[in-house]
């Protein structure tokens, strides 16, 4: 025979069809060691005794096959902004394998009685935290605001003194929505805007996954999305939903997240079902759905979930004609320097606001270029790691000052907080910009 | 609703980052879509234009003289020298004074961190006070941590090709360690900090190591890893403290020659006025009467159409992912453009590991416009093809990689901006 003919009659098999844990050879395998990844890790840059994501990555997972070896504590301090997926030039499911290893490290040599870890456990389930103190806004503000609440906060959790807690708003973005009569309300509004836009009879239907931050916190950009889709057409619905996961991926807490994947899957995968498609206006809740629940469940719908959901400025690029609409905008914003979150530029729609803006009158718009802004979701909320989180966002602040801009520009909630806390900008969602071109002018 | 632009150049290599600026400088909306952010990564920063004729063992001194000795189907004959000198006006341009070599048409030749010499048309600034051709005497100094470069062997090696000039390579420590394996990027951020060192700051505790060993040598060689975004100031410093030129030495992946050159070229994309899509890959197209309508975005899982007039395809060989291939057949990858090649994939390559490998000239074939084909058939009237994904000439022997990219990308992109 030939050898040729030989391995022509070799036919494949998959050796462990009933793993039940996901197989990250082939994304192992897919690394070449060019290091690539390396060169643009935050934390790297900025902590000398990080072993990069090369390591944390692929090189772990190997070591670590044979079960005669831990996995090192230092993945703890991957912040995972997933910069290196989008830097590897072999397709390693990096993000994926630094979250299996996280959560390896964390279930199986972490104490679980350390104060690290209940703190963590608390910012993980951050949801449940931000509900509390949503319940009663003004208390929680004094409370949260109050010196000794901020030295406990330090002293017994490690939480840094350095960072206020961000304010509850008064009332939450579900309360405005329920108040102003849901989606009956929603899908009249559209129906008025399609019969001005001579859109007769389309369907245009969105389901709202507006996430923790949205709801509690910066409820104006939940409310500006709403305004601007209705105002294009389309009937909005904001059904029941859970934390989209990050902060539990970000903590290493995978069963956390699967169980709120799970819900999350169900019932915005009837939604999809139903015709509607998905949008979030932080770019975190938009990856966790679209990227991080099917590299790391097994849950049935989710690659439906995943590929109807879309960032919420995204969508309308993708789906409206916005340079036409805002071919006659005239707007008098105050100069701007826009930020692209890690979590947009891994799903590759950062900017889309900005390259949209740039040409309308009476913009000035600036970028910080291509850095990481340090806080990272929970990570810069981690006394242990303020330090570091601040000495990442160091480049970002110094291209705030250097940007004739005083008003911020970023669609991720976590990127605004350190914007504010280093720079003391105000900072606005491109889904504002976009109201306020669209909407109100 | 698709994203509409004039033109569309796929793949963000110097190919489609040349493309996308010729286009765009003919007035055309252009949008630039890559994969990966970063695909510079892994080359060496050197801009080669041609440096070994076809079968010939010594470099070529002037380039386009063995123009002619080329085939037929390499992309140089289908272009001519004039587009290289074009492609080549487009990149002294965009890289400004980072670059130097654009006084002549003749090769300059570069010590590489294997100690050979490697022709080129431009090279960076930071190179330039190395060449093979200037005879003083030489230094070469290693990093014991930095693996890539063996300072003592390049030496060995460089005297041994014949250069003219005596060359000694020593080894030393740099005054701040690392974890084990640590990158390349880590030694030029703590240079271009000027990070503080128990014996001082570093870049004057390394001249000082440098300085010891330095024996009327009249320049030194450091492998590249001379700073990043202050790569100037720190090696003006070394040169002011030692009191003699400083260089690098290009060295393997990630190579910081070739980062700081993807950062110089997209930037000037931006001032050009080029829409930048990263993150996601082209997979797929819609075609209609001979002409691409419109391509599809892959964005994790749901395709998203983006509308050009016309498109440039520069996704890069079977390195870059622009060629594929399976057990049985080799293609383009998002057009399925035909690939020739052997029908028995036993002949895609050579016995002899150095022979001449039939897969190294893998690629479409294009018509003289750049335009793909199948025989002589054009397949899309609107689409063109540039740097490697073309096929017909064997870059990594010839040293002709960047030289084609340049001169493929300046054709493709200038005349798909001006058939507008």
């Amino acid at each position: 025979m030939s050898k040729q003919a030989q391995s022509e009659t070799f036919d494949p098999v998959d050796v462990s069809p009933n793993a039940m844990e996901m197989d990250l050879r082939p994304g192992a395998d897919k690394c070449d060691k060019n290091s690539n990844c390396e060169t643009v890790c935050p934390v790297a840059e900025v902590n000398e005794d990080f072993p990069g994501p090369k390591f944390q990555g692929p090189e772990q997972w190997r070591l670590t096959r044979k079960g005669d070896l831990e996995f090192d504590e230092s993945v703890d301090k991957c912040l995972n902004c997933m910069r290196c997926d989008t830097a590897c030039t072999n397709d390693v499911p990096l993000g994926q394998m630094h979250n299996v290893a996280r959560a390896n490290y964390v279930d199986n040599q972490m104490s679980h009685a350390s104060r690290e870890f209940l703190r963590n456990k608390m910012l993980a389930n951050y949801g449940i935290l931000g509900k509390l103190g949503s319940m009663m806004p003004r208390i929680s503000n004094t409370v949260f605001g109050l010196g000794a609440t901020r030295w406990i906060n330090e002293k017994l959790l490690g939480f840094p003194s350095e960072r206020s807690f961000p304010d509850f708003a008064t009332q939450t973005f579900r309360g405005w929505w329920s108040d102003r009569g849901g989606d009956a309300t929603s899908a009249e509004r559209a129906r008025e805007a399609r019969k001005a836009r001579g859109e007769d009879g389309e369907d245009k239907k969105v389901a709202f996954f507006h996430g923790c931050y949205a709801n509690y916190h910066q409820t104006e950009v939940a409310k500006s999305m709403v305004r601007l889709y209705e105002s294009l057409g389309y009937e909005i619905t904001v059904p029941e939903q859970s934390c989209c996961g990050t902060p539990m991926f970000a903590n290493g807490m995978l069963e956390d997240a699967r169980g709120v994947a799970e819900q999350n899957v169900d019932t915005f995968g009837a939604l999809v079902d139903d015709g509607y498609d998905l949008v979030a206006t932080c770019t975190s809740c938009s990856m966790a759905l679209r990227k991080e629940y099917p590299e790391l469940f097994d849950i049935d719908g989710i690659d439906e979930v995943a590929s109807h959901m879309f960032d919420a400025v995204e969508y309308l690029r993708v789906n409206e004609d916005l340079e036409a609409e805002l071919a006659g905008a005239d707007v008098d914003f105050p100069a701007m320097t826009y930020h692209a979150p890690c979590h947009g530029e891994v799903m590759g729609v950062e900017g889309i606001a900005t390259e949209l803006l740039a040409d309308v009158d009476g913009v000035e718009l600036d970028d910080t270029g291509d850095v990481c802004c340090g806080l990272a979701g929970t990570y810069g909320w981690k006394e242990e790691k303020y330090e570091d989180s601040m000495e990442i966002g160091a480049e970002m602040f110094e291209a705030f000052e250097e940007a004739p801009g005083e008003v911020a520009l970023t669609e991720c909630p976590m990127c605004s907080a350190q914007i504010e806390h280093g720079t003391g900008y105000e900072v606005k969602h491109p889904m504002q910009l976009l109201e306020t071109a669209l909407v109100e002018s | 609703m698709a994203i509409n632009d004039d033109v569309l150049v796929i793949g963000g290599g110097i190919a489609g980052l040349t493309s996308a600026i010729a286009a765009a400088k003919t007035g055309a909306q252009t949008r630039l879509v890559t994969h990966k952010q970063s695909t510079l990564g892994n080359a060496s920063g050197l801009v080669d234009v041609l440096g070994y004729a076809p079968g010939e063992d010594t470099p070529l001194s002037d380039p386009f003289e063995a123009f002619e000795q080329l085939p037929d189907d390499h992309p140089y004959s289908k272009v001519g020298a004039d587009a290289v000198r074009d492609g080549l006006a487009l990149f002294d341009d965009a890289v400004g004074d980072e670059y130097l070599g654009d006084h002549a048409e003749t090769n300059a030749l570069v010590p590489t961190h294997a100690g050979s010499v490697k022709p080129t048309a431009r090279y960076p600034r930071s190179i330039a006070p190395g060449l093979a051709s200037d005879d003083r005497d030489t230094l070469l100094i290693g990093i014991d941590s930095v693996t890539g470069f063996d300072a003592p062997m390049a030496a060995d090696h460089l005297d041994a090709v014949g250069v003219p000039f005596d060359v000694r390579g020593e080894t030393v420590r740099f005054p701040k360690s690392f974890p084990q394996d640590a990158d390349v990027t880590r030694y030029a951020r703590a240079l271009d900090r000027n990070e503080p060192t128990d014996d001082g700051p570093v870049r004057k505790v390394l001249a000082a190591r440098v300085d010891d060993r330095l024996d009327g040598e009249g320049r030194v060689g450091f492998p590249a890893v001379l700073g990043d975004s202050r790569h100037e100031t720190v090696r003006t410093e070394l040169q002011d403290r030692l009191g003699v030129d400083v260089f690098e030495v290009p060295t393997g992946p990630p190579s910081l020659p070739g980062l700081r050159l993807e950062d110089a070229l997209y930037e000037a994309a931006e001032d050009a006025g080029v829409r930048i899509t990263s993150g996601n890959p082209i997979v797929d197209y819609d075609a209609d009467n001979g002409r691409v309508e419109q391509v599809l975005l892959d964005r994790l899982g749901s395709e998203v159409p983006y509308k050009a007039q016309q498109y440039v395809l520069a996704t890069g060989g079977a390195v870059g992912g622009g060629i594929e291939s399976d057990r049985d057949v080799v293609t383009e990858s998002i057009f399925g453009l035909p690939v020739e090649h052997p029908d028995d994939r036993y002949e895609w390559f050579d016995d002899d590991v150095w022979g001449d490998h039939p897969y190294t000239k893998f690629g479409v074939s294009v018509d003289a416009d750049l335009r793909p084909v199948a025989g002589d058939d054009v397949q899309f009237e609107n689409v063109r093809a540039a740097g490697s994904v073309i096929g017909g000439y064997d870059f990594a022997t010839e040293k002709s990689g960047c030289g084609v990219s340049l001169a493929t990308g300046y054709v493709a992109g200038n005349t798909a901006g001006e058939l507008l």
